[in-house]
């Protein structure tokens, strides 16, 4: 360097970089050391046991909700997995409600029924300003309170019955032969996919159109009936009956469920409610009037040009919305309802005492749904991204 | 720039070295603090409960004050850290609180495997039912089928499952993570059945909004000894707490009350003296005043007085001593002597 | 003479339809068949919910009385609240100290009010103020310990008191901490960078419950043996680093918000990376997300709700523990109702505040 003025390494400006740097690694590694060796003296002169050992180990407590058979003799490690799908169940049926509240009630904000649109708004307002624990406190202890004993129980056709222990369904027993029929669903739903496409790349091409959904209910509906007859198979069902105190057989949906399940939908269904109308808002009323230019029909200018261009506004913040769904059915724990962190991190972690393995694996969990949720959205993101262009 | 980042590295600095620290033993903290942390209940009726001041009061909240009386002479200097049965033992090993007075089963797994030790037993207690009348049930043994709330995290969730599964009955677990909301959902008609330890059931029944239409039912399913729970490697204190207990239960063998304890200073019973601190080895082997247990004595009562007082006869819970009574009335509560 | 008109002769009326309350109603509630439909059903919920709901909020309820007796049972006993009111706001805070907590609070109130009103003089001065010695004057008042006030031991803290004090220095705490990690995420130090993107997105990917849990029950486990951390304070660690992970991402929204030219004159006048991100940079990008801060804290404040799990009894803790009382059972919804107002005005209001400034902000940009 011709520069006669000594130049000191910090003046410049990749090194002060590479230093900052150096200096961010060590102060981290310095962290977890020290987190580290506190964790280790502590877990030792406490005399905790350490490892995941404790996943084999036989559990011995009941849950009331389990999709995958369980009881008192089955281990830790089959609680984290029964726990696990009970918040995947809640969360995903949640999803699904929350996007129609959602969408309904955003739809309706934007309605020309000037009554419709402040109801709507009422509800928005009301339903996301209150803590959502709040919420769900309030429809467990204070709304199904008021529902009937067992013995009173309110019924329909003494098949389903419903009462303040839950809503009890018939549930179907398969006999022989029926995996055919569910074979023949498969097939149908997946010819009718192909069909789909099929007519979608005719139309393209040539404008013909087809009748893809008459023919693919009848698919979807006929194939699976006409097999149930040729296999002979045989479809029985459980009814649930009155037994002692409480109904037995049948599917029971206990009312924890169903609080959760309510507070979660109608607290995210006000936010995605939100979202639905300010993607609507966000296409531009040029686009609305230049397609009613060119005669199409109202359904279809939703369909054809205002829905694809609102997605793209939607999507992003749909996608935190059933994140922040997915994790705020963690607040099960409140009202008895066996999710991950109360049958995991709530009685596994008492029993076991081993804090940091539980929680870590939990977090865990929810870690990995929240990264796959966000990265499943992304990849649709860029599909209609590149639709649009 | 590089100050900010040198005092980053101070403040590190600083942290590793007050890490490296030796810790001093329980006793000396407390004495140098001034007050005892005393690991309650968030609220059970008659074993430590807020009233509308915030002020504790309970069988358990009793025992803390007897620590305090104890190691700092004044059983008013407690901070009381109301825990739920989830975070209990981990606020303990953590050293968030110096003991753990708070309904807790003495279990082998909890003794020997959460770094924690037993000191001893304030209430003999056992599992039982809390049933609505309406049911029409007398025996536990008839409720096959029935929905079960319960406290989470607890050994009567355990305790449960083995019963119904030896009886070859079936039960629907609604669990909870409290008392409150254990008990109002039992109000609401959520559960047949409330099972806990049979102290909280009569507390817990209190909280209904028809008290008079609960029952208790006789079976006793299990064995629960609760105590006071400290760390594990503090002998010092270990021997502390374990001795405030016994010093409450052997005063009440020597008919030492809150009101005589004064005059009973005077008395000619060699073991009343050695219990007062007026001969014997007094405070020395604890390491503390040598008139320790009268301290607790004058200040929180013996055995007897505080059993009656916070759950027995003296209260809305009316509770029998039962297994509670002294080895000499029919009981099992046993001191040993104190010489 | 022919007679020239040459101004226009007035414009007739609208037709009567489509004037007044009438017209109004016919193109607002009635404009079709399906519309009509959807009015009727409207009206009729509103006609079965809103008549009982005041009837027992209001006329019929109870609102004087010291004791149980006074509630008749026709409507809400909101004498439920008003008997347990001062435990409800301040939990177990002694009440001969009740003033402190006010004082505390009421300084805030008037600082933060003197800062978003608009022409109050010396703001840079107060602004200062509010960040550098406001804290240590509430500390002092809230925890005591010197001139004179007596000790109150965070324990004793609850009600709305700790959901505020909760929320507020979350928030207070956080920015700071989410304004760094957002200039680390988009630095082009490789490193910093992904350091800052795994913090974020790890705190961002896990509920606050198991963060809550995570630090009441773990920070002891990580913490030399000695050194204690009251419960309150570990509660507020998770909620920090919670909630600057959101505050990093509304920041960073921001930081993209401000057109590149203003990053390449800053450099073109050779000012070094944190003079061009403090004086030029952040001040813009800071306005431009008060409103996303604003949402963030609402949410904040509704999820403070949640440290009741771990045992601290804020606003809704306080209030169920009420229920339990022997003397009161049964009014269970009015506590919550009580607790749902408190919640729904004060989020509804700071909602529609940032709504306000956002498009005041809007305008501005246009």
């Amino acid at each position: 360097m011709s520069n006669s003025k000594k130049q000191f390494w910090w003046n410049n400006a990749q090194h002060r970089s590479l230093f900052f740097q150096v200096l961010l690694v060590a102060l981290l590694v310095g962290f977890f050391w020290f987190i580290g060796s506190n964790t280790l003296t502590n877990l030792e002169r406490r005399g905790i046991s350490t490892g995941f050992g404790f996943l084999s180990q036989v559990s011995g407590f009941g849950i009331i909700q389990h999709l995958i058979p369980f009881d008192e003799t089955y281990t830790f490690g089959r609680t984290f997995l029964v726990g696990l799908l009970n918040t995947l169940l809640v969360s995903a049926v949640g999803i699904v409600f929350a996007t129609i509240i959602g969408v309904v009630v955003g739809v309706a904000r934007l309605s020309n029924n000037w009554l419709i649109a402040k109801l709507a708004m009422v509800y928005i307002e009301i339903f996301r300003n209150i803590p959502l624990l709040l919420q769900m406190f309030f429809w467990y202890f204070a709304v199904l309170r008021t529902l009937p004993a067992p013995k009173q129980s309110w019924s329909a056709g003494d098949v389903i019955f419903l009462n303040i222990r839950g809503l009890y369904l018939p549930e179907p027993i398969f006999g022989p032969g029926f995996n055919f029929v569910f074979w023949a669903l498969g097939l149908a739903i997946v010819t009718t996919l192909f069909i789909s496409r099929w007519a979608k790349l005719r139309q393209e091409q040539t404008g013909k159109q087809f009748k893809t959904m008459t023919v693919g209910a009848g698919l979807i509906f006929g194939l699976p009936t006409i097999v149930f007859f040729l296999a002979d198979a045989s479809l029985s069902w459980n009814v649930p009956a009155l037994k002692g105190f409480n109904f037995r057989g049948g599917i029971t949906i206990i009312p924890e469920f169903t609080a959760l399940l309510t507070a979660l939908s109608i607290y995210t269904g006000a936010f995605i409610a939100e979202v639905v109308r300010s993607g609507i808002m966000a296409v531009n009323s040029g686009q609305t009037e230049a397609a009613s230019a060119l005669g199409l029909h109202k359904n279809r200018i939703l369909k054809l040009v205002v829905i694809p261009q609102a997605m793209r506004v939607i999507i992003p913040q749909l996608t935190s919305q059933y994140l922040n769904l997915v994790k705020n059915s963690s607040l099960a724990t409140a009202i008895g309802y066996p999710d991950l962190v109360a049958v995991f991190a709530g009685t596994t972690l008492n029993q076991t005492g081993q804090a940091i393995e539980v929680i870590a694996m939990t977090m865990g969990v929810y870690l990995f749904l929240s990264l796959s949720i966000s990265a499943f959205m992304n990849w649709y993101n860029k599909k209609m991204m590149l639709v649009e262009r | 720039m590089r100050k900010i980042t040198w005092s980053i590295v101070a403040v590190v600095v600083a942290l590793f070295i007050s890490a490296g620290l030796a810790q001093a033993s329980t006793k000396d903290e407390v004495q140098k603090r001034g007050y005892l942390q005393c690991g309650v209940s968030t609220g059970l009726p008659g074993f430590s409960n807020p009233d509308e001041k915030g002020t504790w009061t309970g069988l358990d909240v009793d025992v803390c004050k007897a620590i305090a009386a104890a190691t700092l002479g004044d059983a008013t200097k407690i901070k009381y850290v109301p825990l739920n049965a989830k975070e209990r033992f981990t606020a303990l090993q953590s050293g968030e609180i110096d003991a753990l007075v708070r309904g807790t089963t003495w279990t082998l797994t909890r003794d020997s495997s959460l770094g924690l030790n037993f000191t001893g037993v304030n209430y003999y207690d056992g599992q039982g039912f809390l049933v609505s009348k309406k049911l029409g049930v007398k025996s536990a043994l008839e409720l096959d089928g029935a929905a079960v709330c319960i406290q989470g995290g607890t050994t009567t969730e355990l305790n449960l499952a083995d019963y119904f599964k030896e009886k070859k009955m079936e039960y629907k677990p609604v669990v909870f993570d409290t008392h409150d909301a254990t008990a109002k959902a039992f109000d609401n008609g959520r559960c047949d059945v409330l099972t806990s330890d049979q102290s909280q059931l009569y507390g817990l029944r209190t909280h209904l909004s028809k008290p008079a239409d609960a029952i208790v039912l006789p079976e006793v399913i299990s064995k629960e000894p609760l105590g006071p729970v400290v760390r594990q490697g503090d002998d010092a204190w270990f021997n502390i707490v374990k001795w405030a207990l016994n010093a409450m239960i052997e005063a009440e063998e020597m008919g030492v009350t809150q009101a005589n304890v004064d005059e009973m200073k005077k008395s000619k019973n060699p073991g009343v003296r050695r219990l007062l601190g007026v001969d014997g080895i007094g405070g020395k082997g604890l390491g503390l005043n040598d008139d320790w247990a009268y301290q607790i004595i004058k200040q929180v009562g013996n055995y007897g007085e505080i059993f009656e007082r916070n759950v027995g006869k003296g209260s809305p819970l009316q509770i029998e001593r039962g297994l509670n009574a002294l080895w000499s009335k029919g009981g099992i509560m046993y001191a040993p002597p104190l010489r | 003479m022919a007679v020239y008109i040459t101004t226009p002769s007035p414009a007739l009326p609208p037709p009567s339809n489509s004037v007044g309350v009438l017209g109004w109603m016919r193109k607002n509630l009635f404009s079709s068949p399906a519309n009509s439909i959807f009015t009727l059903i409207g009206l009729y919920i509103l006609f079965r919910t809103i008549p009982p709901t005041i009837d027992w909020a209001l006329f019929q309820a109870d609102w004087v009385g010291t004791s149980r007796d006074a509630c008749s049972g026709e409507g809400a006993c909101w004498v439920f609240v008003t008997v347990r009111f001062q435990q409800f706001m301040f939990g177990f805070y002694p009440p001969s100290e009740y003033w402190r907590v006010v004082v505390a609070f009421s300084l805030v109130g008037a600082l933060v009010a003197w800062l978003l009103i608009e022409r109050t003089p010396k703001k840079g001065l107060v602004g200062i103020f509010t960040i550098f010695c406001y804290p240590v004057i509430a500390y002092f008042l809230f925890y005591g310990g010197a001139f004179g006030l007596p000790v109150v031991e965070t324990y004793k803290w609850g009600g709305l008191m700790l959901t505020l004090i909760l929320a507020t220095i979350g928030m207070f705490c956080a920015l700071p901490i989410g304004i760094i990690l957002a200039l680390g995420r988009r630095s082009s130090m490789p490193i910093a960078k992904s350091l800052s993107v795994v913090f974020i997105e790890f705190w961002r990917g896990v509920p606050l419950i198991t963060v809550l849990f995570m630090s009441s029950v773990m920070l002891p486990i990580f913490m030399p043996e000695n050194l204690q951390i009251d419960k309150l304070l570990r509660a507020l660690i998770g909620i920090i680093f919670f909630q600057s992970a959101y505050m990093a991402e509304v920041v960073r929204g921001g930081l993209q918000a401000i057109p590149k030219g203003q990053y390449e004159a800053a450099e073109a006048l050779g000012l070094s990376y944190w003079k061009s991100m403090f004086f030029i940079i952040l001040p813009q990008a800071l306005k431009l997300v008060i409103p996303g801060i604003v949402n963030t804290f609402i949410a904040l404040f509704k999820d403070t709700t949640l440290v009741l799990i771990i045992g601290l009894f804020d606003l809704l803790a306080v209030v169920q523990s009420a229920f339990a009382d022997a003397k009161w059972i049964g009014y269970s919804v009015e506590g919550y109702v009580f607790v749902a107002a408190i919640y729904w005005v004060s989020c509804f209001s700071m909602s529609r505040y940032s709504q306000y400034l956002e498009r005041k902000l809007h305008t501005g940009h246009a």
